[in-house]
């Protein structure tokens, strides 16, 4: 187990150190000048030198580079361009909007998918299967903006129920704030539950026909007992692979629904800071998104060892 | 010489009027507090600082003072500096200064801040955004606590506008570092706080050294999307919008009782700007077929605008505005054979590069649609500003771009060689250095007018239409500008009827 | 392999899965739409006529027209050869990178297929949607570096589908046999597994290519894909946003073309996944 892990912590490592250099090497090649952005076109190229000196754009590259991998490892992210405060600051406010969308879009489609999924394999194959699989078929072509416009116009335009958009802060009380996340995460959560709960069907299904279910029933257990007792458990480890997947899918959802929802989130910081060249901002964000999803799949491995015993046994420690 | 990111980022996204309480709000509790819509949110509050236009839309004669100030005429009034003597040569300005200013920390203003401020501004590492706008300044000296003198290398006829401007503020050099998020002026009204991504707080400087405000509190609130600022004035969530995005909804809005809808003028002049030195915008007779193939009519009304029809660079509420719209009447045939004649008769391919505020990217099929009837196949490429300023701007590495130029009275543009325009006119470069050297009111007015008329023959650029003002607000709130001379919310005058 | 029983097998096949004869109708209504209008539209997508925008269904614009008064049907008619011709060139990009690096790993094994297999690790790192904005950030949006930025994410799932059905074969006898017999790597992959792994690849790729035209829709719906004024359905929804309240029916067909093109690939992926390959199917 520990060499297990020593070894994916040490890819972990070089990944991150591959994508912190691909991402370095993307900005450089980005046109477009940051302090150009950030003077206008009334700027003179005095001033306009002296605020690439103040960015630190004058160092050669590779300096920079080290620089900022030192930043990183020093847990300093350097400061904005744009809004000329540290980045640190930036992401942590914008954090309180995109991880509980997050959240909220997992919970909520994990609460849709696996009763939906387990209900479509217990009636496998009746009318109310193919119900459901007509359902997660849409779910899943269905573009979330779309989806989430829709959402708009029914709940927020028509029936006045929820705000159309914007983000208050959790200062105005946590009711409100939940509810100005509650549609971006209906909408980010539906492709996932479609895909979910297509997983979690399949899942069980394949574990129903396993020999010691079989053994199960012979035994005595009714169909529902052995759903119950074996499949839905032994289902659920590709249902938590998929989820460790669609984590970075979700996250790439969050840039779109919350430009769609105008939330003041990181998918939305990033877009903005991409369009302003606010490079610093960029890169650190690449970065530690790319570092979570990687992360994320890591616990995922890590998880698959605690839900399976045969797995832990399996690979010898 | 001009800030016209004011309409901003490209992604739209809506929401509907019609909502009771579609966007978050908060209801207005007293009669003493406003709450301004603003589109885009200012990156930082420092406006020596920055170029982009909300800073000043929040801080300017809000939060921050200069010299003097701008208002909603656009002439210049004085501000910290209460008069100011001029040298018979016009090289010596002497500004005495207001009594009792305190900054919103406590700090005492006194001379020594305004040769701090405009040290820095004209600093070696200075990162002022218009540090032009202090180019004729020679020295700025103390010569008591109350008075400054401001020395000049040549005379300049527009230092008392220039040193109106938000770049130009009096800030304290112990808290100047930090008004990028903390902002600390000596207007009336001080900084409260600020909800990144919702909105910014002011409230009445209870020691303001002019006219106490009306305003106890003032909120700027940020409401990117245009639908859903409708729906946020329709619900009262807030109280006015200066500049409202969408220009087709306004009709809705003009209907409602409670609302009172001002149409005011900007020094926005929106032209296709053509590159003067590429082929074949070269030659002046592809020019001219441009201008004549342009329906400025169906331009505006294709933005649902309320856009005046410009025919020069000049922005017609001004007195010495020429009108010269049917200098090149819409007329495709014309512009045919204007076509054919430059050697094109089955018409060219170019390009046309499209900034993200929709009077470009939505202008820009609009013309590229006119253009197309003519022959012209026009290639459209949306960019960011970042490469708009990089590609367009600087490196003049384009055939046409839409764009509007919203600097005030920036004619002098078309006598600058390295402008991205292009454009080499001498005849134009005579005038502007006979304008600089005159006084006389008269005078500039009649160069003025051959300007304006030297460059609309010459077609320098497709002269489109000015940008108008959509001003929308609860109509029992007065004081609030029609006009936008600068790009600023001045709440200096606003107070509540009831 | 029922892929060699040819066009007419599939069909009499077909009528086995209703997954694949639902979603091959939807489908083909689609691309036969996309090939229709690349020679033939009701109006020319380029002629505006802001007095007639925003108009109802007519004889003349049967599905009414947009913001600039062109007609509607037309401009989703376009739509729909921008979508699909942007997913068809970004599978075929995936295909033409993917398979080879694959087919490679499998065969060689070693150094090699670790190098492949790290890379599809790092492509999988980075959201896929993000890596597109920055690709269109620095390379400029527009069609053809939407099918880069989409295509080039098409890569690494082929990659891992080509090495996954290789790798199984490779323990084959008759693979084993060929290479006894002294065949080269290049050509056992050509003859004994290319063909033995095409069910696989058609699968994977017709989900690709469902997830392309999502995909295409998402970029151009933030201003990064197909350029006007060249109509495509994410930019069409973009535009109608900011119109939802004087015309909503210009945000509802947009969406619904992009559903059902996709849900119609999905569906012709999961019968053809049945068809081909029957263990899966009893599984279901």
């Amino acid at each position: 187990m520990s060499v297990f892990l020593a070894k994916r912590a040490l890819a972990l490592v070089a990944t991150l150190l591959i994508a912190s250099l691909a991402i370095f090497l993307v900005l450089e090649v980005l046109p477009g000048d940051p302090a150009l952005i950030v003077l206008g076109t009334g700027a003179q190229d005095d001033t306009l030198a002296a605020l690439r000196r103040q960015m630190g754009l004058d160092r050669p590259m590779l300096e920079r580079y080290l620089v900022w991998i030192a930043d990183l490892l020093r847990g300093t992210l350097g400061e904005s361009y744009t809004y000329g405060r540290p980045v640190a600051d930036l992401i942590g406010e914008r954090v309180l909007v995109s991880l509980p969308l997050a959240v909220m879009a997992i919970l909520l489609s994990t609460a849709i998918a696996l009763p939906l999924g387990v209900a479509s394999a217990a009636r496998h194959g009746r009318l109310s299967d193919t119900a459901i699989m007509g359902f997660v078929q849409l779910g899943v072509a269905v573009p979330n903006f779309w989806f989430a416009m829709l959402l708009i116009l029914l709940f927020a335009v028509n029936l006045g129920w929820v705000p159309a958009g914007g983000f208050a802060g959790w200062e105005e009380g946590a009711g409100s704030a939940l509810l100005s996340l509650l549609l971006p995460a209906i909408a980010l959560a539906l492709p996932q539950a479609a895909i979910l709960a297509r997983v979690t069907r399949s899942s069980v299904l394949e574990v129903m026909r396993e020999d010691y279910v079989r053994t199960a029933r012979a035994k005595g257990l009714t169909r529902g007992q052995a759903l119950w007792r074996h499949g839905v458990r032994n289902a659920l480890i590709p249902v938590v692979t998929i989820m460790g997947l669609q984590f970075s899918f979700l996250l790439a959802g969050t840039i779109i629904i919350e430009n769609v929802f105008y939330l003041p989130g990181l998918g939305r910081l990033i877009f903005q800071a991409i369009a302003q060249r606010d490079l610093v901002v960029v890169k650190d964000l690449v970065v530690l998104l790319a570092a979570t999803v990687i992360l994320v799949n890591f616990l995922v491995d890590l998880s698959y060892a605690a839900l399976d015993p045969r797995l832990r046994l399996g690979n010898g420690g | 010489m001009m800030r016209f990111w004011k309409t901003g980022l490209p992604v739209a996204a809506g929401v509907l009027l019609g909502a009771s309480q579609a966007w978050v709000s908060q209801a207005r509790a007293a009669n003493d507090s406003l709450t301004m819509g603003m589109i885009l949110e200012p990156p930082h509050l420092d406006p020596t600082a920055g170029a982009a236009a909300a800073i000043d839309e929040v801080v300017y004669a809000n939060v921050f003072e200069g010299l003097t100030r701008i208002d909603r005429n656009g002439e210049v009034l004085p501000a910290l500096a209460r008069s100011w003597d001029i040298s018979g040569d016009g090289l010596t300005y002497t500004f005495h200064l207001a009594d009792g200013v305190t900054f919103h920390d406590g700090a005492a203003f006194d001379a020594s801040d305004v040769v701090f401020s405009l040290h820095r501004a004209m600093a070696e590492d200075s990162v002022n955004a218009q540090k032009q706008i202090f180019g004729a300044i020679d020295k700025v000296e103390t010569l008591d606590a109350g008075t400054v003198v401001i020395t000049l290398k040549q005379p300049a006829g527009n230092l008392l506008f220039n040193l109106g401007w938000g770049d130009a503020v009096i800030v304290d050099p112990a808290s100047a570092e930090g008004n990028k998020q903390t902002p600390i002026g000596t207007g009336p009204f001080a900084f409260d706080r600020w909800v990144s991504g919702d909105r910014i707080e002011l409230s009445k400087n209870p020691n303001y050294w002019g006219q106490p405000m009306a305003l106890e509190t003032a909120t700027f609130k940020f409401i990117p999307d245009p639908a859903a600022a409708a729906a946020a004035i329709l619900s009262g969530g807030v109280d006015a919008f200066a500049n409202f995005p969408a220009a087709e909804l306004v009709p809705q809005l003009e209907a409602d009782p409670r609302l009172t809808v001002i149409i005011g003028s900007t020094e926005g002049e929106t032209i296709l700007s053509t590159n003067n030195a590429a082929e074949p915008f070269n030659d002046l007779r592809v020019r001219q077929a441009i201008a004549h193939a342009l329906d400025r009519r169906a331009i505006i009304d294709g933005l649902f605008g309320y856009g005046t029809p410009i025919g020069t660079h000049f922005a017609p509420h001004h007195p010495a505005y020429l009108d010269l719209v049917d200098l090149y009447e819409y007329d495709p045939r014309k512009a045919k054979a204007l076509l054919a004649e430059a050697g094109h008769p089955e018409g060219f391919k170019a390009t046309l590069r499209l900034p993200p505020p929709a009077y470009a990217r939505r202008g820009g099929e609009i013309v590229a649609a006119q253009l197309a009837e003519i022959g012209i196949e026009l290639e459209l490429i949306p960019v960011e500003w970042a490469q708009w300023l990089d590609q367009v701007f600087r490196n003049t590495d384009y055939d046409l771009t839409i764009v509007s130029h919203t600097e005030p009275f920036d004619i002098g543009i078309y006598g600058r060689d390295d402008y991205y325009f292009n454009y080499h006119g001498p005849a134009f470069k005579a005038l502007l250095a006979e304008l600089n050297e005159s006084t006389d009111q008269d005078k500039r007015y009649e160069l003025l007018g051959k300007m304006q008329r030297l460059i609309a023959e010459d077609a320098v650029n497709g002269y489109l239409f000015q940008l108008a003002k959509l001003g929308v607000w609860n109509k029992d709130l007065e004081g609030l500008w029609h006009n936008s001379p600068v790009q600023a919310n001045d709440l200096t005058g606003v107070y509540w009827k009831r | 392999m029922a892929a060699r029983g040819g066009v007419m097998g599939l069909i009499v096949l077909g009528s086995r899965s209703r997954a694949f004869v639902i979603g091959g109708a939807i489908s083909a209504f689609f691309l036969a739409i996309a090939l229709i209008a690349l020679v033939w539209t009701p109006h020319s997508v380029f002629e505006m006529a802001i007095e007639d925008r925003m108009q109802g269904p007519s004889w003349d614009h049967l599905l009414g027209t947009d913001q600039f008064g062109r007609d509607l049907l037309s401009m989703l008619m376009v739509g729909a050869s921008n979508s699909i011709g942007v997913a068809v060139v970004a599978v075929g990009v995936g295909l033409a990178f993917g398979l080879p690096l694959g087919g490679l790993a499998a065969a060689r094994r070693g150094w090699i297929d670790e190098l492949v297999m790290r890379f599809n690790d790092f492509a999988f790192a980075f959201p896929a949607l993000l890596s597109a904005v920055m690709i269109t950030a620095v390379f400029g949006p527009g069609g053809v570096n939407s099918i880069i930025a989409i295509g080039i994410f098409n890569v690494p799932v082929f990659a891992r589908v080509t090495r996954g059905g290789a790798l199984v074969l490779w323990q084959r006898e008759y693979v084993l046999a060929a290479r006894m017999a002294g065949r080269g790597n290049a050509r056992i992959t050509l003859e004994h597994i290319l063909p033995n792994i095409a069910s696989l690849l058609i699968v994977q790729g017709t989900i690709q290519f469902a997830l392309g035209i999502l995909a295409e829709a998402g970029l151009s719906y933030l201003g990064l894909g197909t350029q006007p004024p060249l109509p495509s359905w994410g930019k069409m929804l973009a535009e109608a946003q900011t119109m939802l309240y004087l015309a909503p029916q210009l945000a509802i067909l947009p969406g619904l073309a992009i559903m059902l093109t996709v849900l119609g690939l999905n569906l012709l992926g999961d019968g053809l996944r049945d068809l081909l390959d029957p263990r899966l199917r009893q599984a279901r």
